[in-house]
């Protein structure tokens, strides 16, 4: 068991090498979390120590590999609160979304209906686009409120007796708003449809209980909770994952191959076709193991305060909406904003010039700027190790850019 | 640093927004999009002659790229459309550190882009369309 110590922010902070770095404010990390010591050192021991392909030979250096690689697995499992073999590791979140396209989804038949949100990041839109193309199901919106949160209230027309999959964000990569995800189960469970949440964005923002929230497809990202690129998971129940036929076909995701036919592994190798990522993944499994030993509620407060911070100094900045939400409830530390005649490029190159990382852009998220009217929005994306210089250099260049760019 | 990208000239072009519009019988027009930003460029052009007589755009763009498209539709009237395609080059070359030929010389003022790869789409977007409205015209 792992005790929590204590929040203590600068010296969290203080765990990140790259944000030692004089002058910077990194508040990007939406598109990619950076990494404490505990997963760089978890990663270079595991390449200096272990580093063999894993599941194969019987020398000590691959059983090393095959256990660092296992136990990376059950510390993740543990985390979501799993079992082992639900656990799939895939080269990301988009990755994980197209397994499920690929393989629940081809056994789905023509008129069957999957509902997608208009808030949806790329990688939960058009695996669905595609294989509605492949398939001829029906792809269903399900629209926003006035706030920018998912209209639950639409639900009851839009979950139809035909609706197998309800695929949604768990949390937004453009507003922060955070899914109220028990009404969608029910809905799902009212027609028999499963439910898969895209939980990047979710993650990096404290433990998510997956047996609690019962949905039946989960996928994330590694890069985005203080793990390596390259490596992500997708979560699913055992029996979904048995029933469904494996995505990519090669070495290691076998039992038996003979000319004649091939036997599948056991889940979830049976989904892990090839050298899988294995020192990523147990650079994950070291991040999941320093996330727990973090008290969350109180990093959370901090997010929040920091949240409220940069919302009340936006609120300053002369012609700038904030894109969803505007208070603290249900939300995670993302804030998107349109500044009136500043395009969030030319924002986001002058902030880096106050050593400020933002990203502007569609954030992968076309459908809902076409629904907001916008080409992008500027995005502010918190993590655990900001901190109020942060912000405030964040609202400083903003106040000088908005100047310029008038 | 990056304030060197809003420096005066562009910014003038960019605020100026020469030839922003619609043209209203154009000959050819092109739409084009950035796919790393979701920025849009609609480029309407009339030939006369030979020549280009009128150019017009609207774009759901940067700073870089209005003022981009500004100096297309400034540098563009009366040129072939030969002349007019090689500003694209022209632009290139400015984004490798070169100098910029003529008739495209007010394109130097893009040269602070040269050290932003990630801008030099910005520039280039008004050009692609430029030359697909032109290929569109020859047809």
């Amino acid at each position: 068991m792992t005790v929590a110590m204590p929040f203590d922010a600068a010296a969290t902070r203080a765990q990140f090498p790259l944000l030692a770095r004089s002058g910077l404010h990194y508040l990007d990390s939406g598109a990619t979390s950076q990494m404490p010591q505990a997963v760089l050192d978890a990663v270079v021991r595991f390449e200096t120590t272990s580093r063999a392909n894993v599941l194969r030979s019987v020398h000590r250096l691959a059983e090393a590999a095959t256990d660092a690689y296992e136990g990376a697995r059950r510390d993740i499992a543990g985390y979501l609160n799993v079992a082992d073999d639900e656990i799939v590791f895939t080269s990301g979140t988009t990755a994980g979304i197209n397994l499920v396209a690929r393989s629940f989804g081809d056994g789905l038949q023509p008129g069957d209906e999957i509902v997608v949100s208009l808030m949806e990041h790329h990688a939960n839109f058009v695996p669905w686009q595609m294989l509605r193309d492949r398939h001829g199901i029906v792809l269903k919106i399900l629209p926003l409120t006035g706030d920018g949160r998912l209209d639950l209230g639409a639900l009851a027309r839009t979950v139809t007796p035909r609706c197998r999959l309800i695929a949604l964000t768990h949390a937004s990569n453009v507003t922060g708003a955070v899914t109220d995800v028990a009404p969608v189960v029910a809905a799902a469970r009212a027609v028999g449809a499963k439910v898969l949440l895209d939980g990047a964005q979710r993650l990096p923002h404290g433990p998510v209980d997956l047996k609690a929230l019962d949905v039946d497809f989960y996928a994330f990202s590694s890069h985005k909770m203080f793990g390596p690129t390259g490596v992500g998971v997708l979560w699913a129940r055992k029996a979904l994952l048995e029933a469904m036929p494996p995505f990519l076909g090669g070495g290691e995701m076998i039992r038996t191959v003979t000319l004649e036919r091939t036997i599948w592994a056991d889940v979830p190798h049976k989904f892990e076709a090839g050298t899988p990522p294995i020192a990523q993944a147990v650079g994950l499994g070291a991040a999941v193991r320093w996330l727990r030993t973090l008290d969350w509620p109180s990093v959370s407060a901090h997010e929040m305060r920091l949240t409220q911070r940069l919302l009340d100094g936006l609120g300053q900045v002369k012609g700038t909406r904030v894109v969803g939400p505007t208070g603290l409830q249900g939300r995670i530390p993302v804030v998107s904003f349109d500044i009136d005649g500043a395009h969030p490029h030319d924002i986001c190159q002058i902030l880096d010039g106050y050593g400020v990382a933002l990203r502007g852009g569609h954030h992968c998220a076309q459908p809902l700027m076409d629904h907001l009217g916008l080409a992008g929005t500027t995005r502010a994306s918190l993590a655990l190790y900001n901190n109020d210089a942060d912000i405030d250099a964040l609202l400083k260049g903003l106040d000088a850019a908005a100047m310029r760019l008038r | 640093m990056s304030d060197d990208l809003y420096q005066q000239a562009i910014m003038e072009r960019a605020k100026g927004r020469v030839g922003a519009g619609r043209l209203a019988n154009p000959t050819a027009s092109a739409t084009v999009d950035n796919p790393l930003c979701g920025d849009r460029i609609t480029l309407d052009l009339s030939l006369s002659n030979g020549t280009i007589a009128a150019i017009g755009h609207h774009v759901r763009g940067c700073a870089l790229c209005q003022a981009s498209a500004a100096v297309i539709a400034a540098a563009a009237i009366g040129q072939t459309p030969d002349d007019a395609l090689a500003g694209r080059n022209s632009l290139k070359s400015v984004l490798k550190g070169e100098a910029a030929a003529a008739p495209w010389t007010d394109l130097g003022i893009f040269a602070p882009v040269q050290r932003h790869k990630s801008r030099h789409d910005c520039v280039l977007l008004p050009f692609e369309a430029l030359s697909q409205a032109l290929a569109q015209a020859k047809t």
